[in-house]
């Protein structure tokens, strides 16, 4: 008899989710989906709107990452007034946007999946969190836990404070950053860079550990999407997207923000409210393609600075085209960490970041304006159209979570045909389910475009649909 | 001149006749919310936020249209008043989509201190949900209905101060809205001179500068205040 078995709710990632995995008449696992339960509704209340406002609403999407929203939307604003906002001004987001991916990223690493690692992933759920982390490693915790404060602190000495700063507008920025807060950023790099290192080098050392997980996770060919710069260097805010596929090989470069229509198509599934996007010139769904810290590494060819360029190529040696593993996000998650520490390094010495013309004033000049920036989690398109007032008449938000869907559905069910078998849940094959969703550090809060924590079910259902087994999570 | 005497929360004190409970009040440093009152402005008593409690007097009255009388005795709070006041206050949120969070006037907004002042955390009444449009059709301002208190304080600066009278109320009740001349968008309003002077006046985000963003505006009533006292009083001081 085929049975299904449903995770409700998913833990330690940002958002409501839910996994499915149906078994054949043997017991063995037939398929598997990630479902995301959450209805949001923003593409649709803005309408009517001006789109000055849209920084400040569209960054409630999400609590996490608001940053990446304001940025967006505020880059769809350029795009609305037709200005180029100023290069003080554009230093100054990108320095915000390197406190957001710090913030962030330490998150996934130390919060979400730290615990995973370091207390095993059988270990009980009840202590298998940052709780649990801080109890067996408190010196770990307490170091992981500064490091995402020094991103925070940097978005709050910007932008007024941690969470939702309207700061980041259509034509520039509200402010410059103090000479005070240089002064506070300068003081607290060594501690991150030095807690960023240990971080990497405690990953490096368990790769060996690890290997299992390495070559079951999602370890799959596909497509990696990303902003790169103009010479493909790695790139967080400006530049312009590029494809590369499970090789290596280049399939689409230099596509402007304008332009992403014509390589980026979005599918519809009626089980899950969260869209599937796809690579065009693919087709849905050979076109699913991966964002996030694994493609930004995977399309970009070199890093700005010495030492991530150093940390790049050793992470680039472990495959000889594109890394495939979904695993390994949590390693160039980490090297993200020292690119983005290095940035800071260079901008917070940068006199520009100082300066008060930091504000384009315009009004309507174009009618329709896309915004994309790599939020932490991937590449974010914020597509706005509007009248000749500047109300809003259609909104388009591709979210990062999003166009991992694919990806997610892929490594939820390529982990569930190794670890699950037969009719009865074990534990801890729960969590590894779980835990090839937290690889994405997915945040089902933005892609849906809800608010609350990922509590996460599974059931197992018979092919008559009746529940033969469920283990839930809150 | 006559001179009344009365007390105001027990404490004695001298006004002109032609003071009301309000002006007497402030002159002695007696607070009492308000929100449709505009200084230099004629006074409506719409709000009902200044509602006080006359001995001998059954009813509330609105402190700023009630003349002071000899011998009254006042009080600007009570447990039935601060009452009233929050219920005022929650039915004004109820009434309109107020989202302070993605609003222009965040942490600015005259509505948003009222209700910390008088410890609203909730609206008790159901939403209204009213759909009200945006109108920024204006090169340099505009006005959002669904932040909009009907205080009328638009409708009164630009009329008594401006002289204009481009804004005006249509319909009754709930459906009353603030138009601009004979009802056409606002940018198409002859009458309107562009002072902004309705932008200073508004208590809350409904009436705004063009391309403000979340929390950005902060009205400036000093300016209103310089022009009355020069009208009124010959001073051009601020």
């Amino acid at each position: 008899m085929s049975q299904r078995i449903v995770i409700d709710p998913v833990t330690r990632i940002e958002g409501h989710a839910k996994i499915s995995i149906q078994l054949d008449d043997q017991g063995q696992v037939e398929g598997a989906r990630f479902h995301v339960t959450e209805f949001r509704g923003f593409e649709k209340f803005c309408l009517g709107r001006p789109f000055w406002e849209m920084p400040g609403i569209t960054a409630r999407i999400c609590g996490i990452c608001p940053i990446s929203h304001i940025l967006g939307s505020a880059k769809a604003g350029d795009a609305i007034l037709s200005v180029k906002v100023s290069p003080q001004a554009n230093k100054l987001r990108r320095l915000m946007n390197l406190g957001q991916f710090v913030q962030s990223h330490a998150l996934s690493f130390f919060h979400l999946s730290a615990p995973d690692f370091l207390l095993g992933w059988d270990s009980d759920p009840a202590t298998r969190n940052v709780f649990g982390l801080i109890k067996a490693n408190p010196e770990l915790a307490r170091k992981g836990i500064r490091l995402r404060q020094f991103g925070q602190e940097i978005i709050s000495l910007l932008g007024g404070s941690k969470i939702h700063p309207a700061w980041a507008v259509p034509g520039g920025v509200r402010g410059p950053l103090t000479a005070e807060g240089i002064d506070w950023i300068k003081g607290r790099l060594p501690e991150a860079n030095e807690t960023a290192e240990l971080a990497l080098t405690l990953f490096k050392g368990m790769m060996d550990k690890f290997k299992a997980e390495t070559q079951i996770f999602g370890n799959f060919p596909s497509l990696f999407m990303s902003l790169v710069g103009p010479d493909g260097e790695w790139e967080h805010h400006d530049g312009a997207l590029r494809f590369v596929d499970a090789a290596g090989n280049i399939l689409a470069d230099h596509v402007a923000a304008a332009d992403y229509q014509t390589v980026i198509g979005e599918a519809v599934e009626p089980w899950s409210y969260l869209k599937f996007p796809y690579f065009k010139l693919m087709g849905y769904p050979a076109g699913g393609y991966r964002v996030g810290p694994l493609a930004r590494l995977n399309c970009a060819e070199h890093m700005q600075t010495p030492r991530a360029e150093r940390e790049l190529q050793e992470f680039k040696s472990l495959s000889s085209g594109s890394v495939n593993n979904t695993f390994l996000y949590h390693y160039a998650r980490l090297v993200e960490i020292i690119a983005a520490l290095d940035t800071i390094e260079q901008l917070v010495d940068d006199p520009d970041i100082l300066s008060d013309m930091v504000r384009a004033d315009a009004g309507v000049n174009n009618l329709r304006g896309v915004g994309i920036t790599e939020a932490p989690r991937g590449t974010l398109f914020h597509d706005y159209t509007v009248n000749r007032d500047g109300l809003l008449e259609h909104v388009n938000l591709i979210v990062s979570t999003g166009q991992n869907n694919l990806a997610m559905n892929r490594t939820v069910e390529q982990i569930a045909r190794h670890y699950v078998h037969g009719e009865k849940i074990e534990e801890g094959m729960l969590n590894r389910v779980e835990a090839g969703i937290r690889c994405y550090d997915p945040c089902l809060s933005c892609s849906t475009h809800a608010v609350g924590q990922m509590p996460m079910e599974v059931s197992l259902l018979a092919a008559d649909g009746s529940v033969l087994d469920t283990v839930a999570r809150a | 001149m006559a001179v009344k005497t009365l007390t105001i929360d027990g404490k004695a004190i001298s006004a002109r006749e032609e003071q009301t409970i309000l002006q007497a009040a402030r002159e002695n440093g007696i607070t009492i919310p308000t929100l449709c009152q505009l200084n230099g402005t004629s006074d409506i008593g719409a709000c009902r936020l200044c509602l006080v409690e006359v001995a001998g007097i059954p009813k509330l009255l609105p402190a700023c249209v009630t003349r002071v009388g000899e011998g009254m005795e006042v009080s600007t709070d009570s447990e039935r008043i601060r009452e009233y006041r929050k219920m005022i206050v929650e039915l004004l949120f109820a009434e309109r989509n107020h989202v302070c969070a993605a609003c222009v006037e965040n942490g600015h907004c005259e509505l948003q201190d009222l209700a910390i002042s008088v410890g609203m955390d909730h609206s008790r009444y159901d939403y209204m949900n009213p759909k009200c449009a945006v109108d920024i059709t204006h090169p340099r301002y505009g006005i959002d209905h669904n932040r909009c208190v009907l205080c009328g304080r638009c409708v009164r600066v630009c009329d008594e101060i401006e002289g204009a009278h481009t804004w005006d109320f249509q319909g009754r009740g709930a459906n009353t809205r603030t138009i601009s001349d004979m009802f056409v968008p606002w940018g198409q309003a002859a009458s309107c001179t562009s002072c902004g002077k309705c932008v200073q006046a508004c208590p809350t985000g409904a009436i705004f500068r063009r391309g403000s963003t979340v929390a950005e505006m902060k009205k400036d009533r000093t300016r209103l205040d310089f022009i009355v006292t020069a009208r009124e009083k010959k001073q051009w001081i601020a």
